[in-house]
């Protein structure tokens, strides 16, 4: 008797204690995947909003890698815990925009909460990639980038190659890698980190060709691949006989390539922009280019799609917490602290604003390249194939165009049939995740 | 016999097996029957909408060469780790048995990475691997090996099977030694006398009465291969390049944890729980009839 007596009194303390303090402010849970010296941004940028006002506490949680913490928000969903905000990578955007049951438009939650939100205030390419087909803003963008090249002033010099004028095009990449090589300058001439996205995605965007039918999956979800077409043949095979002869360098499916880069062993990188803050800890003598294209590609360079990842909102909680959520984002768009994010991390910011402030600062001219990323996004007015690529199994498909690539580059396949390969199961896979 | 226990209060014995029958109701019963539940939905990640698809899970997954693929991938993964793990735990057993001064620090010495946890054990190797900076990596490249398990299937095996089996020899060692000491002196004493050397002794009465702890151990480290490798792989190949290191176990975490297919992944997990009841089965029926009891 004595024992219950006691924890029935311990559970009213309890249940008194978090009531008063949820009566003081409502906490908003911020599930994320930043580690590093972005998890430091994520942290300042919670604590400077939860200091700017009473009423709200934005609560960072670090949950892993991309993947891991998109399983960790499906999983929470389904028992019915789910985080109030949840950080989820560009491949992912499919797989959230299929369950429409499971979330809340930010859009929705914008204009709800008060606060004007105007569309032609942000980024074109970026808010396109993360909006329904008829235009609604379905998460919001936090870090997106886009690839550029990298590379090693002090061993370009060493090769006896323009310090001034990276690469261009993929015939000069090629070139100037293996004079890196056959000179001694550096172990590897070209590395890359994310194949998928850069030398897929990417460069089907940039050169203007097509990804997969439906307009890269913009316009349906039955997509059939076509990253078989000879360009991207030609392409690839360039990489596998290159990987023969040591000029590039594979470093693993996502960015492990960087390591490579900064150990000094490869001359040219190509990475996300968000890879900044790395190259700059290392205090490593680069410079900054554009992703390169393929010349005999009609229309090149077109212009590249944004990674990174977006904050998606859970359906189905309090509408405190959602004034809570958009006073956030609200906060987070304003042109301040999109301009520091952006200067800070080489992630793009997300509006108009910030980009034009950063360039009126004078940032750009001090900082030679870091405009390249947002030029590259938006030199062009997009094509059909340059607005992104959306498919339900995304991540799905990434794993099987990178186990073809490895056995292309282990010799054991030609590109031609590594991309043939991919494309055959790419199709069987998405068959089966849409349920046909 | 031992004298049978009585319990006067029907409802004491009940009792005291209420935590143990709660632990495996809790964490056997019930994730289990969610996981043959789950094996014959269809469902989307979200669990929005959720069809009810009978056995295609099963048909679909036994049908996909991707999975024979990795049916094939975990036997020769499991036979090489057993073996792996065995062979020097064995000798260094036999070794360690004749060792008179010091055998307790060479024995806690041997037992020592038994303690490491799989994905440390994986990072270390990975790390002494590394094609770029691994000092091994180096001492083989300056031998003419030419050492890449990003790209080479085979390499990346011998790297992952090499990580699992170091972990897993002390374990082996620990048996190998209990079970040497349990080999009556007398027996080897007299072969001795009679003229048998070394590794006459060893082949003709050491090693047989080891089986039972041989064929033990045989069934554990493939268990252990099967199942408890996971954080090894996951941390030096991820399953790759190509399909090369994915085990089944693998493939349930990367179809059901990335690629989102629930359905199927639980279809596997149902698969390997077949596979770890025949292997207990032969283990507890083989085994107990066969071990010599001094």
């Amino acid at each position: 008797m004595k024992t219950s007596g006691i924890s029935i009194g311990l559970a009213a303390a309890l249940t008194l204690m978090s009531s008063t303090s949820s009566f003081a402010v409502t906490e908003i849970s911020w599930w994320h995947a930043m580690s590093g010296a972005n998890n430091e941004v994520v942290n300042t940028l919670s604590k400077e909003f939860n200091e700017s006002q009473s009423e709200y506490k934005v609560v960072p949680v670090f949950k892993g890698t991309y993947p891991e913490t998109l399983n960790a928000g499906i999983a929470a969903f389904r028992a019915k815990q789910a985080p109030d905000i949840i950080q989820v990578f560009d491949v992912g955007t499919g797989v959230m925009m299929a369950a429409e049951g499971a979330i809340k438009p930010v859009a929705e939650i914008l204009s709800e909460g008060g606060v004007t939100f105007d569309k032609s205030q942000y980024l074109p390419g970026i808010v396109a990639y993360y909006s329904k087909p008829d235009g609604t803003m379905l998460s919001f963008p936090y870090n997106s980038s886009s690839p550029i090249l990298y590379y090693n002033k002090d061993i370009f010099e060493k090769a006896g190659l323009d310090v001034d004028n990276p690469p261009k095009t993929w015939p000069e990449v090629w070139e100037a890698a293996k004079k890196i090589k056959t000179s001694g300058a550096a172990p590897c001439g070209y590395t890359s980190t994310w194949l998928t996205w850069i030398h897929l995605e990417n460069f089907a965007a940039w050169n203007n060709l097509s990804y997969g039918t439906k307009e890269n999956g913009l316009a349906g979800l039955d997509v059939e691949l076509e990253i078989n077409a000879p360009l991207f043949v030609k392409h690839f095979q360039e990489i596998a006989d290159l990987t023969k002869d040591g000029v590039f360098r594979y470093g693993g499916r996502t960015s492990e390539a960087k390591q490579i880069f900064l150990a000094g062993e490869c001359g040219i990188l190509t990475e996300s922009s968000g890879g900044l803050g790395d190259i700059v800890k290392s205090g490593m003598n680069y410079g900054i280019g554009q992703l390169p294209y393929e010349p005999e590609a009609e229309g090149a360079p077109q212009n590249t799609i944004p990674g990174g990842a977006s904050l998606w909102v859970f359906g189905g909680k309090s509408d405190e917490k959602y004034k809570g959520i958009a006073a956030f984002f609200n906060f987070l768009s304003s042109p301040e602290i999109q301009a520091r994010l952006h200067q800070v991390s080489g992630y793009l910011p997300v509006t108009l604003k910030a980009y034009e402030e950063t360039k009126a600062s004078g940032f750009y001219e001090k900082n030679p390249g870091r405009e390249t990323p947002i030029t590259q996004m938006m030199g062009k007015a997009p094509t059909e194939n340059s607005r992104g690529v959306r498919l339900v199994n995304l991540p799905q498909v990434r794993d099987i165009e990178n186990e073809e690539l490895e056995k292309m580059m282990d010799g054991q396949q030609t590109a031609q049939q590594a991309l043939d390969n991919a494309v055959t199961r790419g199709n069987a896979a998405i068959k089966q995740a849409i349920g046909q | 016999m031992t004298p049978r226990a009585i319990f006067p209060n029907k409802f004491l014995p009940y009792l005291l097996l209420a935590p143990q029958l709660a632990i495996t109701a809790i964490f056997f019963y019930w994730p289990a029957s969610q996981a043959l539940y789950q094996s014959m939905l269809r469902e989307d990640p979200f669990g929005l909408s959720t069809q009810f698809v009978g056995l295609a899970n099963f048909r679909h997954v036994l049908n996909d060469p991707n999975y024979l693929h990795s049916f094939q991938v975990t036997i020769v993964f499991s036979v090489a780790t057993a073996l792996l793990a065995m062979v020097p735990a064995l000798f260094l057993a036999v070794m360690a048995d004749k060792v008179v001064r010091g055998r307790g620090i060479y024995r806690t010495l041997l037992i020592w990475p038994y303690a490491i946890a799989p994905a440390i054990a994986g990072m270390l190797w990975l790390f002494l691997f590394n094609p770029s900076i691994g000092s091994i990596a180096v001492m083989l490249r300056s031998l003419g090996v030419y050492w890449d398990p990003l790209l080479n299937g085979p390499q990346a095996v011998i790297l992952v099977v090499a990580a699992a089996a170091w972990k897993q020899i002390s374990y082996n060692f620990l048996f190998f030694v209990a079970g040497l000491q349990a080999i009556p002196k007398s027996l080897v004493e007299a072969a001795a006398i009679d003229g048998a050397g070394e590794t006459k002794r060893f082949w003709t009465i050491i090693f047989p009465l080891l089986a039972p702890t041989t064929f033990f151990l045989l069934v554990i480290n493939t268990v252990y291969a099967f199942f408890d490798t996971f954080g090894i792989i996951h941390a030096v190949t991820g399953g790759g390049p190509g399909k090369a290191t994915e085990t089944l176990v693998y493939k349930v975490y990367n179809d059901g944890f990335v690629n989102l297919l629930l359905g199927e992944s639980a279809a596997q997990s149902v698969i390997l729980m077949v596979i770890v009841v025949a292997l207990t089965a032969v283990q507890f029926r083989y085994v107990e009839r066969r071990v010599h009891y001094g």
